[in-house]
């Protein structure tokens, strides 16, 4: 069974590796990996898999209808910094701190990433 | 920027193979002249309805249909606080309207009956049948009517309802405890792990409480339980002698818990120590994966759903990808944050097997809130990625409500459970 798991890790880190090979410079250089096609917004697969389920609290692409923050419309940067803010502590909060401290600081980029961009596809 | 690797490509580097049978990414037998992908998703319930809204918000090309026989789906989660006078059923029931008009999912209001891995078909018991691309089941859990001497469906529809299923069994529950009179003694007797929501029995004590102590003050709960320990316990625990003293007695397996028989007669339960008699008796039956799962042949012999920890594709049936409470997934809880967060994570990893790509590692949380009192609210929460272990939870994230928290504290995450529940029917269902 561990065997099993371990391969399909390595599967998915060969791929993941591929995926920033075979990205141009400027996506080397922390753009936001993203390209328009008819309809579909194609974005980072990992930022949108580790995106997805802040949605369960946040509200669908971060728009909230209660009294749960909306970070709909925000800026990766204020998303970044939010979130690194949560995880040294520095900024308080209930549960936030205990979420933040589960993703490093690449996966709360992409995180940032992917909210702070999701909104402007839906324009 | 292309991100497309072709098959070719991924056959060289993995010379064995091995990891991409596994990941199902050989499994499409799909010409590239196919008409639109077909994904049949069962169960419009937590994990369901978000894997069908998220696929087709994520790749709008996608043909769904999710097969849900109930017009009304009343959530569990909340369905303590309608117990507690502080909610309605209205207020708890989700409808499928906006998955058909604003994300164009394909509801069919019937019961799936059976499904063929090999001909990738669902029949409904309306007779009709469904042909899919992949498929993705999420029937929730079945209750073992059988594990108990003296229990039976029809004891729970009539005498002892679980109320573990919200709907008609929270109504029976409910009309029980208005019916008691001031004095009596309700029994909550949870199962042994796994189960659905492991903090939920003991919300569910939380708010009886409230109600009793306002309306019935003189009233008694007691649980009686087939664990040694449970979720929050300390947090429970200390909301309970705070809010609620002297009014809930919990005792745990080794001390007389454990239930050996129920009667619907005299209205009581048996354990090692002796006989208990309660005026409500909500007993909570062990549990197992969802009847379809069964029948389809996706469950182990531990009753549960072995799958794929990247895409939640089953171990037993390739096409089929399993979510929920019906899953083995590893350090998750059965918690209805888990099925969507899992709902989310299949609906991107078959887009990415739709098109040839692998799907990203998961990432999956959850949340668990539970109300002790109208404002007073604890959590526990974690962040689960894959190791060679498994899912597990990643060390130093997650945990409880810290058991100093003080009371701005807990009246904050009691309002955080009302804003997390408007937002999480609203990312399911609206
Ligand atoms: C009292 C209580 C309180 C809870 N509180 C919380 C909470 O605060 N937070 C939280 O995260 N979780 C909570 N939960 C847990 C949560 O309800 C479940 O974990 C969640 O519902 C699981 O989602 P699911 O998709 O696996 O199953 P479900 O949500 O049960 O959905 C299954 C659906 O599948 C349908 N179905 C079954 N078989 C078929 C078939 N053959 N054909 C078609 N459709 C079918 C059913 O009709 C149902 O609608 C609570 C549970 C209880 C009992």
């Amino acid at each position: 069974m561990q065997v099993t798991i371990r391969s399909l890790l390595t599967a998915c880190l060969v791929f993941s590796v591929l995926l920033i090979a075979g990205t141009d410079a400027s996506a080397a250089a922390k753009k936001v990996q993203k390209k328009k096609t008819a309809e579909v917004c194609v974005v980072d697969p990992r930022g949108e898999i580790l995106a997805l389920s802040c949605a369960s609290c946040h509200g669908t692409d971060g728009k909230s209808v209660g009294i749960i923050p909306s970070f709909y419309g925000k800026s990766p940067e204020y998303l970044e910094a939010a979130l690194k803010d949560f995880k040294s502590g520095t900024r308080y909060s209930t549960v936030m701190i205990r979420h933040a401290k589960g993703y490093t600081d690449e996966e709360i980029r992409l995180i940032a990433e992917y909210f702070g961009t999701v909104w402007q596809n839906n324009k | 920027m292309n991100h497309n690797i072709s098959r070719r490509d991924f056959n060289k580097l993995l010379v064995s193979g091995v990891a991409g049978s596994a990941l199902g990414i050989f499994g499409m037998a799909k010409p590239a002249f196919a008409a639109q992908t077909r994904i049949v998703v069962i169960g419009g319930g937590f994990g369901g309805a978000s894997a069908a809204k998220y696929l087709r918000k994520l790749d709008p090309s996608l043909s769904v249909t999710l097969i849900e026989p109930k017009a009304t789906f009343y959530t569990c989660p909340f369905s303590n606080w309608v117990l507690g006078g502080m909610k309605t059923m209205e207020d708890i029931g989700q409808t499928y309207a906006l998955l058909r008009s604003k994300y164009g999912v394909n509801v069919i209001a019937d019961t799936a009956t059976g499904i063929d891995s090999v001909k990738s078909t669902v029949t409904l018991k309306s007779g009709k049948v469904i042909n899919y691309d992949r498929l993705v089941v999420s029937p929730g859990i079945d209750f073992k009517y059988g594990a108990i001497e003296g229990y039976s469906e029809s004891v729970a529809n009539s005498s002892m309802p679980h109320a573990y299923e919200a709907g008609p069994q929270t109504i029976l529950l409910q009309k029980q405890l208005l019916a008691m009179k001031d004095g009596g003694r309700v029994l909550i007797c949870p199962p042994g792990n796994p189960f659905r929501c492991p903090p939920g029995p003991y919300e569910r004590a939380s708010l009886i409480a409230h109600y009793l102590k306002e309306k019935k003050p003189k009233s008694r709960i007691l649980i009686l339980d087939a664990k040694d320990k449970f979720s929050k316990q300390g947090l429970f625990k200390k909301g309970w002698d705070k809010l609620y003293p002297g009014m809930i007695e919990w005792r745990s397996s080794a001390t007389g818990g454990k239930i050996t028989k129920v009667d619907a007669a005299s209205k009581s339960v048996t354990t090692d120590f002796g006989v208990e008699k309660g005026d409500v008796i909500n007993f909570i039956p062990p549990q197992q994966a969802g009847k379809i799962a069964f029948d389809a042949g996706l469950t182990d012999a531990s009753g549960w759903c072995p799958v794929n920890p990247i895409t939640f594709e089953s171990t037993i049936h390739p096409g089929i990808h399993v979510i929920g409470d019906a899953v083995i997934a590893g350090a998750m809880p059965k918690s209805g944050f888990a099925a969507s967060s899992q709902g989310k994570v299949v609906a991107a990893s078959i887009i990415r097997l739709c098109q040839g790509k692998v799907p990203a590692p998961p990432s999956l949380v959850n949340t668990c809130y539970s109300l002790i009192g109208p404002g007073y609210g604890v959590s526990v929460a974690g962040v689960y990625k894959l190791t060679s272990a498994g899912i597990v939870e990643i060390p130093g994230s997650g945990g409880l409500t810290p058991m100093d928290a003080d009371d701005d504290h807990l009246n904050e995450e009691a309002m955080f459970a009302r804003g997390w529940y408007n937002n999480i029917v609203q990312d399911i269902w609206g």
